[in-house]
């Protein structure tokens, strides 16, 4: 059974192009970077292309590249080092919809004695931008906030949130690991100091990442230790991956027009076929600023674990904000936070798509997904309730 | 991904007795869709009283949808009292065991088969005077104690698993620890440990011995598991599980908090429990 997989904001398949561009790093030229002799030389040379090409899709300069192991070492990085660069400051802003990369670093912050504003999301999903500048304090140390949602692939106006930042002396970091790739990204025209980005997201390998740090940030490493990316993150460089990542940053950059029709227009006929198809079903979060890969559909009345093992018969991979898949009990602090309700929570599933899916994916879901739901609801006890409710309404 | 064992993929995938029973005998709805599963159990006696059919409703995840099916299976066949002794561990044993977070959908079961019994004897056996210790998911006192009690369950996460108390915003914990601590108090022997005389190692051993064969092996054998006394060296004991035990992703709980509470009561409080593989 062929796959059909649509959870691409979890992870990607390693491009064709990228696996053949790092393989040779493994095994043929796997000199370090750092060694004086040119078998090592020549990975540095290689190094530096990736830098540039990475640079080339955020529209950033190569120095301000600094690569890591994942996007939450990115994450990690850019607040600890605001936090340490501006030792006399005590408050951090950041949105209750974060990824627990930069939520439960903040709500650790907090129980070390920070003050931690998270802000609030309103039922579509967006932030209240007048209540985001008048949180911004004399006191704040750094304001971190995503530029694109994992879970509803709800888009932030971090550019404009950075420039009120900027205004203040602030420093303003974005976890961008869903943005990049999918929406234009230009560092040299905003105000954004730091940026974390994720290779796996992008179709490079798992275990890389990227930190921007914009040209003149005050910056104190978090991994001390050798002079590797210029003394700002020690520890011998992960080559093949970081080879890796430029390739994928690449091939992103050319994709980009693709990720905005072809993705696009299939994530809109599954979302309008789903919705037709399946009654008391529901988009959860604005359709009208989102990725073009994302969406986040309720199934009131049932459970999502349910559903993704029933479409996991089918080769379908998606996954679910309820409680059985978030590792917890209480259904996913993103939809919490929009106040979607109970009914609607349990039964969400994401679907993320890539430029790899096609048409026939698409169809495949749209014929087998619609029975899975009528198979649970028939076996809900609130299901009957509510139609019986609606019938006498 | 849940490590699911394939009965409970089996009883997920086309799952038995669904639905509702007309004029049912006994029924009982508990859980609620905030919570993230609720299950509704209806049953019906033949001339005989014994249960002739047993059907169910059910919002939740797999391990869900396959504890209710497997109630409704064992259920069948059963008279009031045979149906009265059924536990949360009996479902999740019919099963082939349920992963550790998911106990808490057999005792769902178990609660609602309780309260449809109690629908069909027409008396509520509510304790008044219980009291909602978790407040996210409405767990009461008494809930707690019956899971920590039944099952053995010695931390905090372990309550949550079986009960979800706790699992919300984690305000009860305190309370939840309190509660844990009280039961395993009041069942500890009147004299304390440091009255207890010096002994040999050889009667160390011995004791170990008896006690593994009087105190835990019966209650290990009952959930079809078993335990080997392999050495002792000092106050480290060492064990093997087998049976059911060898196998269980519960063990590693079971082993500190069972194994080496009832050696610390009976033998001494120094002692320390390890599993070895044999």
């Amino acid at each position: 059974m062929k796959e059909v997989y649509l959870d691409n904001n979890a992870t990607t398949m390693v491009a064709g192009e990228v696996l053949d561009e790092m393989l040779p790093y493994f095994h043929d030229f796997y000199g370090n970077p750092s060694s004086m002799h040119s078998f090592g030389g020549q990975v540095a040379r290689k190094l530096t292309e990736a830098r540039q090409r990475v640079a080339a899709l955020l529209g950033a300069d190569p120095e301000e590249i600094i690569f890591t192991s994942c996007g939450t070492e990115s994450d990690n990085t850019a607040i600890t080092s605001a936090l340490a660069n501006n030792p006399t400051k005590n408050h951090i802003i950041t949105s209750r919809v974060e990824h627990p990369a930069v939520k439960v670093l903040c709500e650790h912050l907090a129980q070390k004695g920070y003050r931690v504003t998270m802000l609030p999301v309103n039922a579509e999903g967006l932030l209240d931008m007048d209540e985001y500048e008048a949180s911004l304090t004399p006191d704040t140390a750094v304001v971190s906030i995503m530029w694109a949602n994992n879970e509803t692939g709800v888009i932030f106006p971090v550019e404009e949130a950075a420039h009120l930042a900027r205004e203040r002396g602030i420093p303003f970091h974005t976890d961008a690991v869903q943005a990049v790739g999918k929406i234009p990204i230009t560092m040299k025209s905003n105000s954004i100091d730091m940026l974390s980005l994720s290779g796996h997201k992008l179709h490079a390998p798992k275990g890389v990442g990227v930190l921007y740090v914009r040209k003149g940030t005050r910056f104190s490493p978090f991994l001390i230790g050798g002079h590797q990316e210029k003394g700002r993150r020690g520890g011998t460089e992960n080559v093949p991956s970081i080879i890796a990542l430029g390739k994928a940053c690449e091939l992103a950059g050319g994709n980009m027009e693709k990720e905005n029709t072809h993705v696009r227009s299939l994530r809109d006929r599954l979302e309008a076929e789903l919705l037709r198809a399946i009654p008391q079903s529901k988009v959860n979060g604005t359709i009208k600023k989102r990725l073009p890969n994302t969406t986040n559909i309720s199934f009131e009345f049932i459970e999502g674990e349910s559903i993704l093992l029933l479409m996991d018969q089918y080769g379908i991979c998606a996954s679910s904000g309820s409680a059985c898949t978030s590792g917890s009990l209480q259904p996913s602090h993103v939809l919490r936070a929009m106040g979607v309700p109970y009914t609607m929570a349990h039964g969400s599933i994401r679907f993320s798509l890539s430029v790899y899916n096609t048409a026939e994916d698409i169809d495949l879901v749209i014929r087998e997904l619609p029975p899975i739901i009528a198979k649970l609801r028939v076996l809900s006890p609130y299901w009957a309730t509510s139609q019986g409710a609606c019938a006498t309404a | 991904m849940w490590e699911y064992t394939d009965k409970v993929r089996e009883h997920f995938l086309n799952p038995k007795n669904t639905g509702e029973i007309e004029n049912p005998d006994g029924v009982a709805e508990v859980g609620s869709i905030a919570c993230g599963d609720a299950l509704k159990l209806s049953f019906k006696l033949d001339e005989n009283k014994r249960i002739a059919d047993a059907r169910f409703k059910t919002f939740g995840c797999a391990s869900a949808i396959a504890s209710a099916s497997a109630l409704t299976e064992i259920l069948k066949g059963k008279t009031i009292e045979e149906a009265m002794k059924i536990t949360n561990q009996d479902i999740a044993d019919y099963l082939g065991g349920l992963p550790p977070e998911k106990m808490h959908c057999s005792v769902l079961g178990q609660e609602a088969l309780e309260k449809a019994i109690e629908n069909y004897q027409g008396v509520s056996h509510k304790k008044p005077d219980e009291e909602i210790v978790c407040v996210c998911f409405g767990v009461t006192d008494g809930e707690i104690e019956r899971a920590v009690r039944q099952n053995h369950l010695t931390t905090v996460e372990e309550v949550t698993n079986y009960t979800k108390a706790g699992g919300g915003c984690g305000n009860c914990h305190d309370k939840i620890q309190a509660i844990i601590d009280r039961i395993y108090a009041t069942k500890k022997p009147e004299e304390g440990p440091a009255e207890r005389p010096k002994i040999s190692n050889i009667q160390k051993i011995r004791m170990i011995e008896e006690t593994i064969e009087r105190e835990i092996r019966p209650s290990l054998k009952h959930d079809g598991g078993d335990i080997e006394l392999v050495d002792v060296v000092g106050n480290r004991v060492l064990v093997a599980m087998r049976g059911a035990c060898a196998t269980c992703q519960a063990s590693q709980a079971t082993m500190k908090g069972f194994v080496e509470w009832k050696l610390k009561e009976f033998v001494s409080p120094d002692l320390i429990v390890e599993e070895v593989a044999s």
